[in-house]
């Protein structure tokens, strides 16, 4: 009766249930429970149909033509008592069905408040998985027993998250959001795929899911792939210019001004300000411009555009970089 | 000996006229469904084609994701055409094999008759849908020629909108469009005749149970296709006026389509799947020679299932983002339907209770019915279930559940109720012995390409995949080994009933005991139905009122009814003076 229990008081890991070996592995912790009630109905339709088939096979056997003849005995046709019987029985088997289903639903739908939400961008044909530090990766890591949450976009067409192993599906919908979560309570490697028919490589928009042994290493192996001190300054500087949200506003290829000022070719300038004067487009320009946007403003854009946190956000080194990075771009010339 | 019932040697509907103007250009109901039957198993054909190419392409693994090795940009023009195929099958089956296959082939051919009817009561109309079928056909075949339609046969944006096979999906569209206009045109007439046109004696209750499942198909088919009209012209609109309906730039939702899809395509489900439960009431009736247990039960199971198949589309989208509450309403309605479906087979059992069963090939069709549509409705229940449905959504386990209730119980009962009234179309009795051994073909065949499709769904293979994880191999080796029987299956189910109509044995009026009106007239019938007014209506179930007669090799009323026309014995009526309008031999 465990899963039952399981099923009454919910949110708790559920044991692994599976019989007939009918699944992957139950590696969420509402696998088991996702399991039990697939299992829960498969034995009362297994009755049911066990009934039926009977009947039909010892009936056609019992009563066939060559041996009670053309004419068959008299017997009713039509019994009131039977129809109600196996009308009213089925029924509290469905509604019991429809409610474990509902609950293992809601439960998924209900996404805790203490997820750590890891953003999944689909598009044909691949998934890349974004991390609250902005960190990207072509596959999914999460740590092990805790509750994760994927926050799920697409751009082009229909594509769908399914994780076997969790038991967890939701369709990427253009123009929307969709989220769900799980609680992976085994480490390991398990398939990710897409669900939803979305063109030529479907079958190929594939990915692994990484889950950690802990929380601990999780994080360490975020720490670490993160670290972009290893990296050359302008390179990591690209990271932080993404991750950081420069991207949004600021153009790095075209010359063109988008919110704010293109940052191609302008290193070593005289800038225009808004006040009419000018300054060189220098390292001590650019530290103050991003530290505190409005004290400078350069002509033609309007003040509070840009956020003014980013004293908080940023460190030095990471200034450093965007530094190196901006700089990179080259001047006018 | 020839059954003096059977009409092959004088005036019948298949000789009075002759050429193919006078089939194209016929008002006969008769040879309406004969045309709708041929066009069906032609597209049968072409549909099955591409099942067998996709059964070709899955048969192993082809390891491009699993390998490196394996170069992706070898594959691509195979994906492209694995991905046309399925589309192209999906399409072909639903909107051009079963949605027409019973109640257009089948029901045409014989809902006049067990009406005691001369027709339809709109022949012409009954024409124009005809025609209309075979235009739509035309359309999907023109898919081919114009690249290849591959958005799978739902046509969901924004895939299908922002294809680079724009011709393609407008003629596609375009096919779905018209076809749904012959099914609703079809749908009106069989609604009107089965209204107006019944047969003195036969109220409500004394009609014949397929006319049942014909009529709640009829409600559905008007109230439910238009819908599907409406979304694929909104999504023509949209691709070529660029307005906002469902895809996100133009300020549309994708969902929205798949609400309006769905809104059709599920009471479409049941268009084709009430047609057969019709067949089957008639099929286990005849070869039990037993009344049909709980009559009333079973008619109006039929119309509370069209009636609760318009509320449950929303469970084709629990996972598209729309609302928990939605959801659990969806969910719950879904259970509600597995009610009047399960009357059904419970009532066919205890039909067979205390009966009299032959084993002829029609009813061994009817009784695997009852495993195949067992299996397939039960594995409704998974889906219907929200929680399990997270996991088995858009997996085989889909694929396996609707192609037993698709196939195996309506393509199985289509086949059923070609044996069962081939004696009728045709006036040659189909031969037994290939019909029973192609049955197990296509039984054995059935069971084992779909059942282990189950268990790849649960082990969660996605559906529409051209290349698979290879733990899923064996699911699929054995899968496309059981689609090789069923194409032998079909093959020769296909040779027997040609062989049939060349040279089978000439059938009687009745060959097989059923007391519907159909089976009160020569086989086959004469242009006008009954040679003379339509003969009163009885018990449709009641067998006492036929007897098994050795000179006619088949059963004969066993009191002549009013207005009895005489037809088993032909001679005596000549001298006993009645008049045989169509009828010179």
């Amino acid at each position: 009766m465990t899963p039952l229990l399981a099923a009454l008081f919910q949110q708790h890991i559920s044991p692994p249930y599976d019989p007939l070996g009918m699944f992957p592995p139950a590696a969420s912790h509402n696998a088991g429970y996702s399991d039990w009630v697939f299992y829960f109905i498969f034995w009362i339709c297994l009755v049911v149909m066990a009934l039926v088939c009977i009947a039909t096979l010892w009936f056609a056997f019992r009563y066939r033509r060559s041996k009670v003849g053309l004419m068959p005995q008299e017997s009713p046709h039509h019994s009131t008592t039977l129809e109600i019987v196996w009308s009213v029985i089925p029924s509290f088997f469905l509604v019991a069905m429809f409610w474990y289903g509902f609950k293992d639903y809601e439960d998924r739908r209900n996404i805790p408040e203490d997820a750590y939400e890891v953003q999944v961008y689909g598009q044909k044909w691949n998934w890349t998985f974004t991390y609250p530090n902005g960190y990207v990766t072509d596959e999914l890591h999460v740590p092990v027993r805790e509750n994760v949450c994927l926050r799920i976009e697409v751009l082009d067409v229909l594509h769908s998250v399914f994780i076997p192993a969790f038991r967890v599906k939701m369709d990427g919908v253009p123009g929307r959001y969709n989220w769900l979560w799980f609680h992976a309570i085994q480490d390991g490697t398990f398939p990710m795929y897409c669900a939803e028919y979305c063109g030529q490589q479907h079958s190929q928009m594939d990915a692994r899911v990484i889950v950690h042994p802990s929380r601990e290493d999780f994080d360490k192996w975020l720490a670490k792939e993160s670290d972009w001190s290893t990296l050359a300054p302008e390179v990591a500087g690209m990271k932080t210019f993404r991750v950081a949200g420069c991207v949004a506003c600021h153009d790095l290829e075209t010359g063109s001004n988008l919110t704010g000022p293109t940052l191609k070719g302008k290193w070593g300038t005289q800038s225009q300000l808004a006040d009419g004067s000018s300054v060189t487009f220098d390292e001590n320009y650019l530290r103050e411009s991003i530290l505190t946007p409005n004290a400078r403003l350069a002509a033609g854009f309007a003040p509070n555009l840009m956020p003014s946190n980013f004293a908080q956000t940023l460190t030095d080194q990471k200034i450093n970089w965007l530094i190196a990075l901006i700089k990179s771009k080259g001047n006018a010339q | 000996m020839i059954p003096s019932s059977n009409a092959l040697d004088r005036t019948n509907y298949l000789n009075c006229q002759k050429g193919w103007w006078s089939w194209f250009w016929t008002l006969d109901h008769k040879r309406l469904g004969l045309m709708y039957l041929w066009g069906v198993f032609t597209m049968f054909a072409l549909g099955g084609f591409f099942a067998m190419m996709i059964r070709v392409f899955l048969m192993h693994p082809e390891t491009a994701i699993w390998d490196p090795a394996v170069q992706l940009s070898d594959q691509l023009s195979k994906m492209d055409l694995y991905n046309r195929a399925f589309t192209v099958h999906g399409a072909v089956m639903v909107f051009l094999v079963i949605i027409p296959g019973i109640p257009a082939a089948l029901g045409n051919f014989v809902l006049p008759m067990m009406l005691g009817a001369k027709d339809v009561a709109f022949p012409r109309l009954n024409r124009f849908s005809f025609h209309l079928w075979l235009l739509g056909a035309l359309c999907f075949v023109t898919t081919f020629l114009v690249g290849g339609l591959d958005t799978g046969w739902t046509f969901y944006p924004t895939y299908s909108t922002g294809s680079a096979e724009t011709m393609a999906v407008v003629f596609g569209t375009l096919g779905a469009f018209i076809l749904g206009f012959s099914s609703i045109f079809t749908g009106l007439n069989f609604v009107v005749t089965i209204h107006k046109m019944r047969a003195p004696g036969m109220t409500w209750f004394k009609m014949p149970l397929f006319l049942w499942a014909i009529y709640a198909t009829a409600i559905l088919q008007i109230l439910a296709t238009p819908v599907i009209g409406i979304s694929l012209l909104l999504l023509m609109v949209e691709a070529t006026l660029k307005i906002g309906i469902f895809t996100p730039e133009l300020g549309g939702d994708p969902v929205f389509f798949q609400h309006l899809f769905w809104f059709y395509s599920h009471p479409a489900v049941y268009i084709m799947i009430l047609p057969a439960m019709g067949v089957m009431s008639e099929l286990i009736a005849t070869f039990s020679r037993k009344p049909i247990f709980g009559y009333k039960s079973i008619a109006m199971s039929s119309l509370a299932i069209a009636v609760i198949s318009f509320i449950v589309w929303g469970h084709h989208m629990f996972l598209s983002g729309q609302s928990t509450l939605m959801s659990t309403i969806f969910s719950f309605l879904t259970f509600a339907v597995a009610i009047p479906s399960a009357i059904k087979v419970f009532n066919w059992v205890s039909t067979m209770y205390k009966g009299s069963i032959s084993f002829a090939t029609p009813m061994l069709y009817a009784l695997s019915i009852i495993w195949l549509f067992g299996v397939g409705g039960l594995t409704g229940l998974f889906l219907s279930s929200m929680g399990v449905d997270i996991h088995l959504h858009d997996t085989y386990f889909v694929v396996a559940h609707f192609h037993f209730v698709m196939v195996g119980s309506a393509i199985f009962a289509l086949i059923g109720g070609v044996y069962y009234w081939l004696p009728k179309m045709y006036g040659r009795m189909p031969s037994e012995k290939i019909g029973r051994m192609t049955w197990l073909l296509n039984f054995i065949g059935f069971n084992l390409t779909f059942l282990p499709q189950f268990v790849a769904g649960t082990k969660g293979m996605p559906r529409r995949y051209f290349d698979y994880d290879p733990a899923f191999a064996s699911y699929n080796f054995w899968s496309s080994i059981g689609a090789g029987f069923i194409l032998v299956g079909m093959l020769l189910t296909l040779f027997n009933i040609l062989g049939t109509i060349r040279r089978g044995r000439l059938a009687p009026a009745n060959p097989w005991g059923g007391v519907t009106l159909e089976w009160m007239t020569t086989s086959p019938p004469s242009e006008h139905n009954f040679e003379r007014d339509p003969p009163f209506a009885g018990d449709p179930y009641d067998v006492t009122l036929v007897n098994y007669k050795d000179e006619q090799e088949g059963f004969v009323p066993a009191k002549p009814l009013k207005d009895d026309p005489l037809i088993y014995d032909y001679q005596a009526s000549l001298k006993a003076g009645v008049a045989h309008s169509n009828l010179h031999p």
